[in-house]
C-alpha cells in the first residue's frame, strides 16, 4: 500500500471523519490519496486557522481535531494556533508535510523545521523517517494527544515517505510507551488527608479550572459541591463547568474576573483547586495570600502542582473525575452557614453593574450579553475571542445547562473565535446535531485577524452566528494604556480604517445586521437566531465602554 | 543554591536531547553539566546532568523531564549513596625542571600522564568534581594549556537501580 493512502487509513482507523486543512507541494500523494478516503476535507483560508478550527471541533465534540498543512510557510503558519491548543490542553493532532528525506537539512525549497520549532508547545512531535512506523506512530499521536493532560501532538511527514509502497501493512492497537502512564487514580492516603482538611475549614472554596471540563468531571463538580455545601468560583477556562444559576456558584476569579469573586477567595481559608494551574491570570486579582490559605491541588499533570504556588498543602495528582467522586463519598464539612452567609453579603455589596452609563451611548455591551443570554438558545456554545469582547462574552453570558463557552484563556490569541466556531458548527452539522446554536463573539481586530474564514463559513453554509462588538479600537490594549500610563495615552490601537462590515459579508452572502442600540442588537440578534445558516451582527460600540 | 546531580533514562530517539536542552533554556533551569551515552540496550540512552537549583525548582526539573514522552526515568544521584564521577584530560606547560613534579603531584591524585612532549604533557584524572578541582588547582601554576571534562557521570551504589517499569 501506497505510504499517502496508509496514513489515511490509519486516521480513519483513529475515527477521524473531518480534517482542516490547505495542500502544497510537500503534501501532494497525501492529497492525491485522500480522494479515496472517506474523511472530509475542510480546506481553510489561512494555515494559521486550521488548528483553531481543529481546536473548536474538538472541544464541542469532546473528540480529537486534526489538521493538516505544508511544510515550510503552511507548517510555521500553524504554530500559533498549535500553541494556543497546548496552553489550553486541548486534544489536537497536528500533521505537516516536508520536503524529501535525503533534502532534509539543506535549506530545501520550503523547508522549516518545524519538528523544532513547535517542541517547545506540542505534548509530543514525531518526524517519519520509515514508512513502517507510519501505523505505530499515528496510533501513539492519538493516544498521547487525548489521554492524561490532553495537548497538542505534531507527525511531521517528508513527501519521500508518503510516496513509499509498503508491502506488509501491520496496523497497531496497542501503545506502550515506557515513559508516559498518566496517573488516573488519586492517592488514596492524600484524599484522606485531604478529607480532614475540607472537614476542619470554616471558609472553604473550589476554585474550579478547564480541566473539569476535560475530564467531563461537571456532574462529579456538581455532586461534590452540593454534598459539601462548598462554594464554586471558576477560572476563564472553568467557565461552564459548573451551572451559573446555582446558589453556590459564586462566579469568575482573577485579574479579569468578578470583584465579588476575588473578594471571597481572598476571605476564603482552604482554596481546592481543581483541573486548574493557579496561574497568574487566575490568581492576579484579590485572591489573596496563599502563604496563609490552605490548598488542595487537584491535577492530572504533577508538573503543574507547585509550579506556581509553592506552598501546596495537599497535592492530588489524578482525573479530577474520579478524585471527585472518590471525595464527595466522604467529604464531611463543618457548619458552613455563616461563610455562606458571609458570602451573599460580599454579593450584595459588589453587585455587577449594568446599567448604561449616562455619558456613553450605543450599545451597551455587558448588558447586551447578559440579555443574549437570555434570549439565545438554551443549548449555546458561545466562542468568545480575545481582548474587551472576550471578558464581556465570558462574565456576562449566563452558562448553565447544556450551555458551553470555550475561549483561547492561556495564550489569548486573537482571531480565535471565528475558526473555533467553524469547527464546532463543522462536527455539529456532520453529526446531524442541529439543537445547538454557535455564536462567535468578537471584536472588531479579533475578527478582522480571522475574517478569511468568512470563506468557510460561506461555503459549507456553518450555522455560525458571529457578533462584532466594533469600537472601532483595539480597546483591552487601549484601556491597559489608559491605566498604566494615562488618559490620551493611547498609542497603535486606533483601527485606523472601519471596514464596512455590512458590505463584506455581503460578498460572501451572509446576511448582515447593524445595531446602534442594545434593544436593537437584541432584536436583530432575534432575527440572527431565527435565520438558517451564518449570520453576522455588528454592535456599534462607544470606544470608552470598558470592561469594568 | 545547591548543585544537584540527576540521572535519567530516556528513548534513544531523534531529538530527544534537543528536548531536554530545550527544555532547560526554555524555563531558565541551569545547567552544569551534562552527559550522554546509549546503554546496554540500544533503545534506551543514559543522561547525567549536574544542575544548580533551589529545592522547588529541582521539583519542577525533575517533573518537567517526567513530562517529555522520551523520559523513561528520572532519578537523583545524591552523594551519600551513589558514586560520581568526572574525567579530565589537562595539557600542561612541562619542560625538564617541571616534568618531575608534575608527575609527582599527579601521583598523589591518582592521575596518569598520557602523553608526553618536549614542552607538555597530557595528564588524565578521573574523581569526583571535588577532587577534580583540587586537581587542577595544583597544576594550574604550571601553566594550563588546555583543558577538557567530561561532565559527571555516575551510579546508584549497592542494591539501588534505575528501573524501568514496563
Amino acid at each position: 500500500m501506497l505510504a499517502a493512502k496508509l496514513i489515511w487509513k490509519c486516521l480513519e482507523k483513529e475515527g477521524v471523519t473531518t480534517i482542516f486543512g490547505y495542500p502544497g507541494g510537500a503534501l501532494l500523494p497525501m492529497y492525491e490519496a485522500l480522494r479515496s478516503s472517506s474523511i472530509k476535507h475542510v480546506l481553510v483560508r489561512n494555515e494559521q486557522s486550521a488548528p483553531h478550527m481543529a481546536s473548536g471541533y474538538a472541544r464541542e465534540s469532546c473528540s480529537v481535531g486534526v489538521c493538516l498543512a505544508t511544510s515550510g510557510p503552511g507548517a510555521t503558519n500553524l504554530i500559533t494556533g498549535i500553541a494556543t491548543a497546548f496552553l489550553d490542553s486541548i486534544p489536537l493532532v497536528a500533521i505537516t508535510g516536508q520536503v524529501n528525506r535525503d533534502l532534509i537539512g539543506t535549506d530545501a525549497f520550503q523547508e522549516a523545521d518545524i519538528f523544532g520549532a513547535t517542541t517547545p508547545f506540542t505534548k509530543h512531535s514525531y518526524l517519519v523517517k520509515d514508512p513502517e512506523e507510519l501505523p505505530r506512530i499515528i496510533h501513539e499521536a492519538f493516544h498521547i494527544a487525548t489521554t492524561g493532560r490532553p495537548g497538542p501532538v505534531l507527525i511531521d511527514i517528508p513527501r519521500d515517505v508518503q510516496n513509499e509502497n509498503i508491502r506488509n501493512v501491520k496496523y497497531v492497537d496497542a501503545v506502550n510507551i515506557r515513559g508516559y502512564k498518566p496517573t488516573y487514580e488519586g492517592h488514596t492516603g492524600q484524599i484522606k488527608r485531604a478529607l480532614r482538611k475540607i472537614k476542619s475549614a470554616k471558609r472553604p472554596v473550589i476554585y474550579a479550572g478547564g480541566g473539569v471540563r476535560l475530564s467531563h468531571a461537571r456532574p462529579e463538580l456538581l455532586a461534590f459541591a452540593e454534598r459539601a455545601k462548598i462554594p464554586v468560583i471558576t477560572t476563564m477556562m472553568g467557565i461552564s463547568c459548573f451551572p451559573e444559576n446555582h446558589p453556590l456558584y459564586c462566579g469568575v476569579v482573577g485579574s479579569h474576573g468578578f470583584h465579588y469573586s476575588n473578594l471571597i477567595m481572598a476571605e476564603s481559608d482552604l482554596c481546592i483547586c481543581v483541573g486548574a494551574r493557579m496561574s497568574d491570570r487566575g490568581t492576579g486579582g484579590y485572591t489573596g495570600d496563599f502563604d496563609t490559605k490552605q490548598l488542595i491541588h487537584i491535577d492530572i499533570d504533577p508538573a503543574e502542582i507547585g509550579k506556581n504556588i509553592n506552598n501546596t498543602n495537599i497535592p492530588i495528582v489524578g482525573d479530577a473525575k474520579r478524585v471527585l467522586s472518590d471525595l464527595t463519598e466522604k467529604v464531611i464539612t463543618k457548619d458552613l452557614k455563616p461563610w455562606l452567609k458571609r458570602i451573599d453579603k460580599i454579593k450584595a455589596d459588589n453587585p455587577v453593574i449594568y446599567d448604561d452609563p449616562s455619558e456613553l451611548s450605543l450599545v451597551n455591551p455587558k448588558r447586551f450579553v447578559r440579555d443574549l443570554s437570555e434570549i439565545a438558545p438554551e443549548e449555546t456554545t458561545l466562542f468568545g475571542d480575545v481582548g474587551l469582547n472576550q471578558i464581556w462574552a465570558a462574565l456576562h453570558f449566563k452558562i448553565y445547562g447544556e450551555r458551553k463557552f470555550f475561549t483561547s484563556g492561556g495564550m489569548g490569541t486573537m482571531g480565535y473565535a471565528i475558526p473555533g466556531a467553524v469547527g464546532a458548527t463543522t462536527y455539529l452539522s456532520d453529526a446531524d446535531i442541529h439543537s445547538r446554536t454557535v455564536i462567535a463573539m468578537c471584536g472588531d481586530g479579533s475578527f478582522q485577524m480571522a475574517m478569511a474564514d468568512l470563506g468557510v463559513i460561506a461555503a459549507h453554509n456553518l450555522p455560525v452566528k458571529i457578533i462584532v462588538m466594533n469600537n472601532t479600537k483595539l480597546g483591552m490594549v487601549r484601556q491597559l494604556q489608559h491605566d498604566v500610563y494615562g488618559k490620551n495615552h493611547y498609542s497603535g490601537t486606533d483601527i485606523d480604517f472601519n471596514v464596512d462590515l455590512m458590505r463584506l459579508v455581503t460578498a460572501y452572502g451572509i446576511p448582515g445586521y447593524r445595531a446602534a442600540t442594545t434593544e436593537e442588537a437584541l432584536d436583530m440578534m432575534k432575527t440572527c437566531f431565527d435565520t438558517p445558516g451564518p449570520t453576522l451582527l455588528e454592535c456599534l460600540v462607544d470606544p470608552d465602554f470598558m470592561y469594568i | 543554591m545547591e548543585k544537584h546531580c540527576l540521572s535519567l533514562l530516556v528513548e534513544n530517539n531523534f531529538g530527544v536531547l534537543s528536548r531536554i536542552s530545550g527544555l532547560f533554556a526554555r524555563r531558565g533551569y541551569n545547567i552544569d553539566s551534562l552527559t550522554v551515552g546509549v546503554t546496554d540496550d540500544e533503545r534506551v540512552s543514559r543522561i547525567t546532568m549536574v544542575v544548580t537549583a533551589d529545592e522547588a525548582t529541582l521539583e519542577q526539573i525533575k517533573k518537567q523531564l517526567n513530562k517529555l514522552i522520551n523520559v523513561i526515568k528520572v532519578i537523583e544521584l545524591k552523594p551519600e549513596d551513589a558514586i560520581r564521577r568526572e574525567l579530565v584530560f589537562i595539557k600542561v606547560r612541562a619542560n625538564d625542571q617541571t616534568r618531575s613534579q608534575i608527575v609527582e603531584i599527579s601521583n598523589l591524585f591518582r592521575a596518569s600522564v598520557v602523553d608526553v612532549a618536549k614542552e607538555s604533557l597530557v595528564l588524565e584524572v578521573t574523581g569526583s568534581m571535588s577532587k577534580v578541582n583540587a586537581f587542577i588547582n595544583m597544576i594550574s601554576p604550571y601553566g594550563i594549556l588546555e583543558f577538557v571534562r567530561s561532565g559527571v557521570t555516575g551510579l546508584q551504589r549497592g542494591k539501588n537501580m534505575i528501573a524501568i517499569n514496563e
